[in-house]
């Protein structure tokens, strides 16, 4: 019997135990206690800063005042007004970002999208796609500095981390994080998922709905689906559409590497008040991915190669749209992307300096503190009503 | 020293004991069929006798037709691959009919209706099971304590799958039959009605849950640590206390001033036990259908703790932001 019960008191504790994490965890309160605003981290299993490629070579102030590269070279839609040295720092700059020389990538360097024969022929689709993304990442860090202002002790108008093609790609022609639209389910049981209740490593493993980037990640469905009224039932929001916002926002932390009280206060995950500010800049996040995924990615249309007749092989998903991007796509599992190195001051032209006005930045809550401890948290601001 | 161990330490053995007789308008039994050394661990060592009966029959076959439902649901939904069934069990899932069905049952099978069929019959086999509780208690001459907790419980259970879809008028409000999906449902339940946690029935339901943990801890304990007196004979103690009595009683006004009688602490146990899923069932079904967010309620009752606000606007409230 004896033997028994130490079987037991062994067996048990172990079991009850297998789930945990052991050692020590690094935390932060963040706001009022009692509001779980504690950012808990196991360092052991935080996903690693990654690595930025130092610049090509130096750009002096000469180089970038010299003569236009669309002057020099034929073909130059984007680049046009930059330098030949900055345009040529650039491109060799975009070349270890993205099909690095010496890589397994087929036509690695160059030519994984120009015809060496001809630099300026656009026959390769690959230079199609980089002008687009250019072109994005100039409107990312022109058009939407809300995302990466405010919490970081930056407001809107000042220099900020912004975007590279690193940011994403981190050598790779197609960034490792992406999302593409699941196939529908049939209109019978066999193989129907209803769209989740499957370990899919999109939403966290939880059997959420596990496509819930189609509808807010490039569809415009609204994620407030909390109830807005007292005492009666004035929002219409079903449990399944709620489920698949819950599906997003485990995306969200788990892409980002933080718990949902990195955002939310936990006693009302809808009250803006209480929130923390870096909920705004997830706000903005959000409409900046559904920019990039429908004017960027999906804009570009035939040029992505049907699945199975590409140059670098497939570039869509089962359902036949492009792969597009995802909180994870820059993130990758660390919430300020590459440990929020400024590494857009060594690529003046992907800044962006678009005359247009931004449609956002004069609006921005810049004024919102920065709540980085409970005693400035608890600071009396007056919010919106 | 025997009570002194986690498991029962007295295991009876001799004649099988067959049980009282019936009246001529009740069903055979089946057994006793013999002892089981490990489940006189547990408990009685003697299995059997079963009294299955009519009732017994009926709901075991309707709880079986919903089970088979539910399962045949699931394999079918991994294209009945019985590795991939093991392997995804705990995430596979019989889904209620999407919204756009509201509350009807003209829903096609594979969009809901075996779900609608599956909870049929699943209730089906409960209100049985009920009944036998009721039935089987007056044939022992027994009062019906069991059958009115258990059906405590059955409110709690149709107040989930029918009774609020009902009143919300949708199907799709009810809970899925899986065993993470189910979960999901009540982690995204609560953030859809503005965090349950303001639901002051919610908190009732929760007080007499843990209450009765600690309830049946103290008294289970009691009654082991006064065993070496008899203090297992509860019920003739109630009018003879005895020295297991007294000492169990006097044990517990020392430490907090105050003790429950061998009679009492069984009715603070059943009604704890009932009281869990009577004011759960309660604050589930005024949900979404009398207050549609409970933090707002809160505030509204003065009973939400007010946090210095973060300075933080909603975004979607500023001119010119994107949509």
């Amino acid at each position: 019997m004896n033997r028994l019960n130490k079987l037991v008191a062994i067996a048990l504790p172990a079991l009850l135990l297998a789930g945990c994490e052991l050692g020590r965890k690094e935390q932060e309160q963040v706001g009022p206690r009692g509001t779980a605003l504690v950012l808990i981290a196991d360092p052991d299993s935080k996903a690693k800063v990654g690595e930025i490629p130092a610049p090509p070579y130096e750009l002096t102030a000469e180089m970038v005042a010299g003569e236009k590269a669309g002057t020099a070279y034929e073909n130059v839609q984007v680049l046009g007004d930059t330098s030949v040295d900055e345009f040529n720092y650039l491109m060799q700059a975009m070349t270890t970002w993205i099909a690095p020389d010496g890589s397994n990538i087929k036509d690695a360097g160059c030519t994984y999208c120009h015809n060496p024969e001809n630099m300026a022929s656009d026959e390769k689709y690959t230079k199609v796609v980089a002008r687009k993304m250019l072109l994005m990442t100039r409107n990312i860090n022109a058009n939407w500095r809300p995302h990466f202002a405010n919490n970081y002790g930056e407001t809107a108008g000042q220099e900020n981390a912004g975007v590279t093609c690193w940011t994403c790609h981190r050598g790779n022609p197609v960034p490792v994080n992406n999302w593409s639209t699941a196939v529908p389910d049939p209109g019978n049981i066999t193989g129907n998922k209803r769209g989740g209740n499957t370990p899919a490593a999109s939403v966290a493993y939880a059997s959420l709905n596990y496509d819930p980037f189609t509808d807010y990640l490039a569809g415009k469905d609204n994620i407030r689906v909390g109830g807005k009224a007292f005492p009666t039932a004035a929002s219409s929001a079903a449990i399944q559409t709620t489920e698949k916002t819950y599906g997003l926002m485990m995306h969200m932390s788990q892409g980002l590497g933080v718990n949902c009280t990195f955002c939310h206060n936990s006693n009302n995950f809808a009250k803006w008040d209480d929130s923390r500010s870096q909920r705004v800049n997830a706000w903005y996040g959000i409409r900046m991915v559904r920019d990039i995924n429908n004017n960027y990615i999906s804009a570009l249309g035939d040029v992505w190669p049907a699945n199975g007749k590409g140059l670098y092989g497939n570039r869509r998903g089962p359902h036949g749209d492009p792969y597009k991007v995802n909180c994870a796509t820059c993130h990758q599992g660390v919430n300020k992307p590459l440990g929020g190195v400024k590494m857009l001051k060594d690529y003046p032209t992907l800044k962006g300096n678009y005359a247009a006005p931004a449609p956002v930045v004069a609006t921005a809550p810049a004024a919102a503190p920065a709540p980085a401890s409970a005693e400035t948290a608890a600071a009396p601001a007056k919010p919106a009503a | 020293m025997a009570y002194q161990n986690i498991f029962t330490q007295v295991q009876l053995r001799g004649e099988l004991e067959p049980g009282v007789p019936l009246g001529p308008h009740n069903d055979e039994r089946f057994g006793p069929f013999g002892t089981s050394w490990l489940m006189g661990k547990l408990g009685g060592a003697q299995i059997g006798p079963v009294y299955l009966g009519k009732l017994g029959v009926a709901s075991l076959l309707c709880g079986f037709i919903a089970i088979e439902i539910m399962g045949l649901n699931m394999a079918a939904s991994v294209n009945w691959d019985p590795i991939q069934f093991v392997r995804q069990l705990f995430w596979l899932s019989l889904e209620p009919p999407p919204a756009k069905y509201g509350f009807t049952f003209n829903v096609p099978l594979a969009e809901g209706g075996w779900w609608i069929a599956a909870g049929g019959f699943l209730t089906a086999a409960i209100l049985l099971w009920w009944a036998r509780t009721y039935v089987r208690a007056k044939e022992l001459g027994m009062g019906t304590h069991v059958a009115w907790a258990f059906a405590s419980a059955i409110w709690l259970y149709l107040v989930l799958g029918f009774i609020r879809p009902m009143m919300m008028g949708s199907w799709a409000e009810a809970v899925p039959f899986g065993i993470f999906p189910h979960l999901d449902w009540t982690a995204a339940f609560s953030i859809r009605y503005g965090n349950l946690f303001y639901n002051p029935f919610h908190a009732l339901s929760i007080a007499f849950l843990y209450g009765s943990t600690l309830l049946f801890a103290m008294h289970g304990a009691t009654i082991l640590a006064v065993g070496r007196y008899g203090g297992e004979r509860e019920i003739e103690q109630i009018t003879d206390r005895g020295t297991a009595s007294e000492r169990a009683a006097l044990f517990w006004r020392w430490t907090m001033g105050w003790n429950a009688t061998m009679e009492s602490i069984h009715r603070w146990a059943w009604w704890f036990a009932v009281l869990t899923t009577l004011t759960g069932g309660i604050g589930i079904l005024l949900t979404g259908t009398v207050v549609d967010n409970w933090y707002l309620w809160a505030v509204q009752h003065g009973f939400a703790l007010e946090y210095p606000a973060t300075g933080v606007v909603d975004p979607a409230t500023l001119p010119g932001a994107p949509q």
